[in-house]
């Protein structure tokens, strides 16, 4: 019943005959410069063309399910940081909104409106990376440091506030670990004000070269139909011509107070998945620009510190819609401090199973393609 | 017409040295000779030290960045501590490698761009050989660049190696018709196959101006052919870094890999300064007709000067791609050369024909 | 729909469900035997349209000798939300494979086997997804020991 992984790749015979060919497995990673970090990808390749992919993790897994039922919930925020970390922010969120929703914890606006702010910057600057390292998979390596210049902006916004850049500890059950900064409104806005311009450069200079649209057009097809029963979300699931967003379907923080649009991708190829993303970015700034002006006063943590905050007995699943699709976060809670089972419902691990439907019959240089188009990110799947 | 220097004589270091073992000089033919082989060798070394300086700092300043800055004066100094490193670090050859093959590949793909290095005419009294079948041995002696890669990727005994060389085999002979096509045009114009002569023949006007349109794009075919030829970006697709992890180099280290990367800069360098003999008129000045003034100001600069900055400027275009454009795919890659290079290079060899034929020229000949 | 008319709706499709309570939305508890039909009617049904597997996941109730395994699903048609809860024996952990109702359940499954041992019936490529093919025990099980771990913090 059970079988292993020397059992799905046993090299088949050539036929025979002089001419023949013969199909071959090879091992794309765990260290490959795009799988973005310890993914492997076996490969069962005729020539070039891609016959079945054969994803194989674990090689950054470090049971954050198990260590999370040692964890207080409050502890549990820093393991989600270590997920996607480049959607740390809203990681922490989506632990907070399903521990707040357990034990009833009420917020203020002000909590709401920064959370709401920070995890857009964040999606902001999550698809600035992910803009970057596309280029760079398809061989212009120029995009990735202009993405990343404009990312240190946000990620020195983010660090006047945090004190971290990376893994943030921000949001928090029961509000926000310390104030905003007292320059942030006006960095953000600068921020916008200099980065508006550069997302049209960057539509310009990389979006508008025909190599890449080559590349993307027209490949890795995901269809609507296919990509909800692969589970896939975010992005990705949009572009395949799906509107499901939870910040409209089941708005949280102030989704429902602020005016944006969701861009859907109508093909479900690499470049729709593109142009989502691009757009993404945009809508981000639009709601951004709508609440920095207007955050509330209030306190900033409604629970303090010491406490340790107890959920009653029960199952809860709570889910927030991160830079790569949705976060959910099912908690079985026996009354205690800590939780008696955590399970992480990671968008990056129900994303890329769709890779196995997608890249047969493509080739190897589609398959880069794709795999950056799907934008994922390894300890998010591994956990 | 005023023409103050048309006729420009050359002298290679061949014939110099032939003359010198006619005249029974024994002593000056071999210093003639070696001369030639210790310039060639200089010349390589400083030619990869400078282009790698060139790339990373071109590379930089697109990127918004410095690039090397700590080994001397804003990192003059880096490709010479690089290759002493690479000089320093320990030479692995696979266990299951062809051990002679995985050696040899490294100085094959040397060995060619060194092979067309001699023929180039820098200026005219420096050039190492000019034979009278200059274009020919140029066209067939670069094709055994694709050699070193095929053997380098095939020896490794690594799958992703074996799909770059296989890649950079179908890519570099396709490309070699559209290139070679483009060379034709210059032979047509020039009516000689000698470098020399045609350097010598573009006095009046380079040949990418001759017959409107054709020389152009003659000159354009020829280096985007080029350059997939040499493998760099847009058409990079036998390293393609993030494909193939790096492609028919993936398993060489230390100096053989310095030499697969030399070879890569040579052959920058020789693609450039080809293009800059065969369509920017090599080492000759730069002339427009009836101003005589200013034709004068121009042969004030040497012609050695001339051929540095044509090439430099080409190299210059060559690495502008490679930071700027994307990679193209294996099989856009081959409808880019066979449906659209090759029929277009076709007609444009038939127009030039014509233009001959007929002297339809751009710029008026005495 | 809300959580009652879908609670009749579901009644009507299986009436061996019941309600599992504590939970923060709808669940219901449906006999192992009965799984695989009522999750592909869950699917098909157009008033019901559960298109979307989100996770699945289980959990080891040791003191009750019993994992319960946990489906959420949700409607993007519809925008409804349920928890299917399915108890099997702990010392026999078997279940139906709901992968040819939605694709992505191969690999949720495949996380549960990795983590718990449930062996999925009919399951396309049943393997250790997280772990390595040859790794001793199930890390997600409350009675798991290695050599390396830390005890509970009292």
């Amino acid at each position: 019943m059970v079988s292993t992984l020397e059992d799905r790749v046993r090299p088949p015979a050539a036929a025979g005959g002089p001419l023949s060919t013969q199909e071959f497995f090879i091992n794309m990673g765990p260290q490959h410069p795009s799988t973005h970090g310890v993914l492997r990808l076996v490969l069962k390749l005729d020539g070039e063309t891609v016959r079945e992919v054969i994803p194989v993790l674990g090689y950054i897994h470090r049971g954050i399910e198990k260590i999370g039922e040692h964890q207080t919930y409050r502890q549990f925020v820093h393991l989600s940081d270590r997920l996607d970390y480049l959607s740390a922010l809203m990681n922490n969120w989506a632990v907070s909104l399903t521990v707040e929703k357990a034990a009833k914890i009420e917020l203020n606006d002000r909590i709401q409106v920064i959370r709401t702010i920070m995890a857009e910057l964040q999606r902001i600057q999550s698809h600035q990376l992910w803009w970057g390292v596309l280029g760079m998979d398809l061989g212009a390596f120029t995009p990735f440091l202009y993405g990343f210049r404009d990312r240190e902006v946000l990620t020195d916004v983010f660090e006047e506030t945090m004190g971290a850049r990376l893994t943030m500890n921000y949001i928090q059950p029961g509000g926000l670990m310390q104030d905003i900064h007292p320059n942030f409104v006006e960095r953000v806005k600068s921020f916008l004000k200099y980065f508006k311009p550069k997302l049209a450069e960057y539509e310009e200079l990389l979006g508008g070269n025909v190599i890449l649209q080559e590349r993307l057009r027209k490949v890795g097809r995901l269809e609507a139909k296919t990509a909800v029963s692969m589970g896939a979300t975010g992005p990705v699931l949009r572009a395949s011509g799906v509107a499901h967003d939870l910040r409209k379907k089941e708005p949280y923080g102030v989704y429902s107070k602020v005016a944006f649009d969701v861009p859907v991708g109508t093909m479900g190829d690499c470049w729709d998945r593109y142009w989502v993303r691009i757009e993404e970015m945009r809508q981000s700034m639009r709601i951004v620009e709508q609440l920095i002006d207007n955050i509330p006063a209030g306190k900033h943590l409604l629970v303090k510190p010491a406490i340790v905050i107890k959920v009653p007995q029960g199952l809860y699943y709570g889910q927030v819609e991160t830079a790569r699709g949705i976060l959910g976060i099912f908690v079985v809670a026996d009354g205690t401090g800590y939780p008696y089972r955590i399970h992480l419902r990671t968008p990056n691990f129900n994303n890329l199973w769709s890779i196995t439907a997608i890249a047969p019959g493509l080739r190897v240089a589609d398959l880069v393609a794709i795999l950056s188009s799907l934008d994922i990110v390894v300890p998010d799947i591994d956990r | 017409m005023v023409n103050l220097q048309t006729s420009w004589e050359v002298r290679t270091l061949s014939q110099r040295a032939s003359e010198a073992l006619a005249g029974g000089q024994l002593g000056l033919t071999t210093g003639y000779l070696f001369a030639g082989l210790a310039g060639l060798a200089v010349f390589l070394a400083a030619m990869a030290l400078v282009l790698v300086y060139a790339e990373r700092k071109i590379a930089a300043h697109f990127q918004c960045r410095l690039g090397p800055m700590r080994v001397g004066w804003h990192g003059i100094l880096q490709s010479v501590a690089d290759s002493l490193k690479l000089l320093l670090k320990e030479d692995i050859v696979p266990t299951d490698a062809d051990r002679f093959l995985h050696v040899l590949a490294p100085f094959m793909s040397l060995l060619a761009a060194i092979l067309v290095l001699v023929m180039l005419p820098m200026s005219p009294a420096l050039q190492v050989a000019d034979v009278n079948i200059g274009v020919l041995y140029v066209t067939a002696v670069s094709g055994l660049g694709a050699l070193g890669i095929l053997l380098g990727g095939w020896s490794s005994n690594n799958k992703w190696s074996l799909l770059g060389a296989m890649r950079a085999g179908a890519q570099i002979i396709s490309y070699e018709v559209s290139a070679t096509l483009s060379l034709l045009v210059v032979v047509l114009f020039s009516g000689t196959l000698q470098l020399s002569k045609i350097v010598q023949s573009q006095a009046d006007g380079w040949w990418i101006w001759r017959a409107p349109g054709v020389g152009l794009l003659a000159f354009a075919i020829y280096l985007i052919a080029s350059v997939a030829e040499i493998n760099r970006t847009p058409f990079d697709i036998s390293e393609g870094e993030s494909e193939l992890t790096a492609g028919f180099h993936t398993e060489y280290s230390g100096m053989r890999f310095a030499f697969f990367f030399l070879a890569e800069f040579i052959n920058m360098f020789v693609v450039s300064a080809l293009a800059a003999t065969l369509f920017l008129g090599g080492w000759m000045p730069f002339h427009i007709g009836g101003l005589a003034t200013f034709n004068a100001a121009m042969d004030l600069i040497p012609p050695g000067a001339w051929f540095a900055a044509k090439s430099a400027f080409l190299i210059f275009v060559i690495m502008w791609f490679r930071w700027t454009f994307p990679r193209l795919r294996i099989d856009q890659l081959m409808r880019l050369e066979w449906k659209i290079l090759l029929p277009i290079g076709f007609v444009n060899l038939f127009l030039a024909a014509m233009a001959v034929l007929f002297g339809f020229y751009f710029f008026p000949v005495q | 729909m809300d959580n009652e008319k879908l609670l009749a709706a579901l009644k009507t499709l299986e009436p061996q469900i019941s309600v599992r309570e504590n939970a923060d939305r709808l669940a219901v508890t449906v006999p192992c035997e009965r799984l695989g039909a009522f999750m592909s009617k869950l699917k098909l049904e157009n008033a019901l349209r559960f298109d979307i597997l989100y996770a699945h996941t289980a959990i080891d109730w040791v003191a009750e000798n019993r994992f319960e395994l946990i489906y959420i699903l949700s409607s993007l048609e519809h925008g409804h939300s349920l928890m299917v809860c399915v108890s099997i024996p702990r010392d026999a952990p078997v279940a139906p494979s709901v992968s040819s109702i939605w694709r992505i359940a191969e690999w949720q499954e495949r996380e549960v086997y990795d983590m718990f041992g449930v062996l999925y019936r009919d399951h396309p490529d049943l393997r250790r997804l997280l772990l390595e093919d040859d790794w001793q025990g199930f890390p997600l099980r409350k009675d798991y020991k290695d050599d390396f771990m830390l005890e509970k913090p009292q």
